[in-house]
């Protein structure tokens, strides 16, 4: 008897809670981001931002490794049928989510349903060209862009005797204040680099006006093919193992592990994304600041605009209208400027929106920092053209790969420029190959 | 007389070797059973459309040079850490054996490394040999080396050997040691005092009734070689510099996981599987005839 009324009692709670959280529950929106550490806090703290903002959703984001481990995550969440809302990619994993139509909503209809303001006319169209379709409809949320700039060592041009307010604005400069550094005994080598294909070729060729591969970069189709070597790319490479034997330039091995050749000293220019800013300012004992990536001046239109690397957000399919809702919610959250513009300082990532990039002026937070506006004047020097406003190329991750082995035997010289580069289209190209039939 | 012991019971073996069995079907006929079937498959990475296509994936891999390369390079590194790993195990175990004073301190050093998890050991012999940074580069530069592994390929080689082959010492020294103290002692005093000195009776005595030991090791190295060596990989060069560590596993974890080819990489596994398989019959097939039990 006893414990029949405890029945009754707990029953007849329960009857009158579900109302109630009925009533007070927000409704869920998951973002499995591939932020850790420092900028994993940030992250976190724009949720907590927008949690607080309003009472109706809730955003939980959710650290799931690097890029590779969190979009692999966020497949395998797919395939269970448990996808998360919203989901971190890589830039170069773009072509890869495009294609993939059964399992992503792009944000421009996300947008559209929710019935919330949404202009696409407010972002950076450099930054949101890599994420728009070919007539420019937004097909996921940048979050986290940079681009590459020239970082130099200021003790170390004042050493050799070089004008600091000077540094190398074409390619032919950079060799001869390379040449002097050395000779000056003042760095081991002239110049490194981090992420050599995304800065070497695919930056370069935007900087120059020319194209990475047909139909528009692959904006226009998965029948696109690599064109990168071309006569400016093949030029440049080779310089760059040529002047191994002056020591004006040393390969500094693959993704970014070359940055400690920055950091210690041992060259006095490099190379990295703007990204990578806060990284030398925590370990770098001397002075240093940014210029624009150097351009070569026999290349006509160049210098144009030099393109993104970073990642954007995806919504993906299988969740409910409302819930889609609260991901239009928090992207136009999101894009506020001073949420953005929060972002940009703390990270040196580029902000989204050009309302960003303004109120970061009127603080004067570049005053402040010199060095940082580098990347949005390189970024927004010119209208960007079809060989400037990015790439989509399929697994285009893997080509990476192979320009960095083609890279190792020609800085190895094992062969020359031309060789590589032809060596490494003809093997991106049977993956595009392979790309285009698999997502027929 | 019988010398097997028989069950009278009819379902008390099977319930015996259930467990085992359920495990084995489980965590290895499943899985590969899956990976047979998705390298029929072409799918896009969400699995959203899957195409059969027979046999056209490992038409792919067959034909690609990276992935022939792939398995000179594989012959290479398996040989190398697979052999460096069991002679300097063998060699300590030896020393071991005889040693007298502080045997247990000099046991536990040597133990130590195995409870390291490959990728950590990457991170930190990749540390240690970092061209700009490393410690064991700037010695090396002392004595008139110039280590680059980022850009020369037998360095590269060398140190993901070094580096997979580091761990594993451990776990064989721990075996051959227990070998070594099993043979009883009574045979190398006889020995000794027949006149044969300390390296005849290695060879003579020691290493015959060792050989049990080393076989399993052989067997369990090639395949801890084969499988098990991709962390050590992607955390010191990612298959570089130009393809001169890439190893078929590191391929079917680097295609599978990071590139999302699934077919591809499928196909490379079965492949993998079959060879392994092959190595593991070829060992015991020839190699076990010369094991004394």
């Amino acid at each position: 008897m006893k414990h029949l009324r405890m029945m009754k009692m707990t029953l007849a709670m329960v009857v009158l809670m579900v109302p109630a959280i009925a009533l007070s529950a927000p409704v869920t929106v998951n973002w499995w981001h591939a932020h850790g550490g420092a900028l994993g806090e940030r992250v976190n703290g724009i949720c907590e931002g927008f949690n607080k903002s309003q009472a109706q959703y809730q955003v939980v984001p959710t650290y799931k490794g690097n890029y590779a481990d969190t979009m692999n995550a966020g497949i395998a969440a797919f395939r269970a049928k448990t996808p998360p809302h919203i989901l971190q990619v890589f830039e170069v994993g773009t072509a890869t989510m495009m294609a993939a139509k059964g399992a992503i909503k792009p944000v421009y209809e996300v947008m559209k349903e929710s019935g919330l303001p949404f202009d696409p006319g407010i972002y950076l169209p450099t930054v949101t060209g890599y994420y728009t379709t070919a007539d420019g409809r937004m097909i996921s949320m940048p979050f986290n862009s940079s681009t590459p700039v020239l970082y130099y060592n200021v003790d170390m041009f004042k050493k050799a005797g070089l004008d600091p307010d000077k540094p190398p604005v074409t390619w032919l400069t950079m060799g001869e204040i390379a040449k002097k550094l050395v000779a000056a005994g003042a760095s081991q080598y002239g110049f490194s680099s981090a992420w050599n294909g995304w800065i070497h070729i695919e930056n370069l060729s935007a900087w120059h006006n020319v194209p990475i591969g047909t139909k528009a970069n692959g904006f226009a189709g998965l029948d696109a093919s690599y064109t990168f070597n071309g006569p400016v790319q093949v030029k440049h490479i080779q310089q760059l193992a040529d002047w191994q034997k002056d020591k004006v330039f040393v390969y500094g091995g693959r993704t970014n592990v070359g940055n400690a050749k920055f950091s210690s000293g041992e060259v006095a220019m490099y190379t990295e994304s703007s990204a990578g800013y806060a990284g030398f300012k925590s370990t770098c004992k001397f002075e240093f600041r940014t210029s624009m990536l150097p351009y070569w001046p026999d290349v006509k239109g160049a210098p144009q605009n030099t393109i993104i690397g970073g990642a954007s957000l995806w919504v993906l399919k299988g969740h409910k209208p409302d819930e889609y809702k609260g991901v239009a919610a928090f992207f136009n959250y999101l894009s506020k400027p001073e949420v953005q513009a929060e972002w940009h300082q703390g990270t040196g990532y580029l902000p989204i929106t050009l309302a960003a990039y303004e109120l970061s002026k009127k603080q004067g937070f570049y005053e402040k920092n010199p060095g940082t506006e580098t990347a949005l004047k390189q970024m927004t020097l010119n209208k960007p053209t079809e060989n400037s406003k990015g790439l989509r190329f399929g697994d285009h991750a893997k080509t990476r790969e192979i320009m960095d082995n083609e890279f190792e035997a020609i800085f190895a010289g094992q062969k020359t420029a031309k060789q590589g580069l032809d060596d490494a289209v003809k093997a991106g190209n049977d993956l595009l190959r392979k790309f285009e039939k698999a997502n027929k | 007389m019988e010398k097997r012991v028989v069950f009278r019971n009819n379902v008390l073996p099977y319930i015996l070797v259930a467990p085992q069995i359920v495990i084995t079907l489980v965590f290895f006929i499943w899985p590969a059973s899956q990976a047979l079937l998705q390298s029929f498959l072409q799918e896009d990475a969400f699995g959203t459309s899957s195409a059969f296509i027979w046999f056209d994936n490992f038409a792919d891999i067959f034909t690609s040079e990276e992935y022939l390369g792939s398995f000179r390079v594989t012959l290479v590194f398996s040989l190398a850490v697979a052999g460096s790993a069991l002679s300097v195990a063998l060699l300590l175990a030896v020393m071991a054996d005889r040693a007298l004073r502080g045997a247990t301190i000099y046991k536990t050093l040597i133990i130590w490394p195995y409870a390291v998890a490959p990728v950590v050991a990457g991170v930190l012999w990749f540390f240690l040999f970092n061209p700009t940074v490393g410690m064991v580069t700037f010695f090396l530069k002392s004595v008139g080396i110039a280590w680059n592994h980022t850009l020369n390929g037998p360095q590269a080689m060398t140190l993901v050997v070094i580096a997979a082959a580091w761990r594993e010492v451990s776990y064989n020294f721990l075996f051959f040691l227990a070998g070594l103290q099993a043979i009883p002692h009574s045979f190398i005093e006889a020995a000794a005092i027949d006149g044969a000195g300390p390296w005849r009776r290695f060879w003579t005595i020691v290493f015959p009734l060792l050989s049990p030991t080393a076989f399993f090791l052989i067997v369990v190295n090639i395949v801890y070689a084969f499988f098990d060596t991709f962390g050590v990989i992607h955390a010191i060069t990612r298959g570089g510099p130009n393809y001169a560590t890439n190893i078929l596993v590191y391929k079917v974890f680097n295609d599978g996981f990071i590139n999302l080819d699934l077919g591809g990489s499928a196909a490379q596994s079965v492949v993998l599987m079959i060879v392994v398989i092959a190595l593991t019959v070829v060992q015991f097939r020839f190699i076990e005839r010369k094991v004394h039990y």
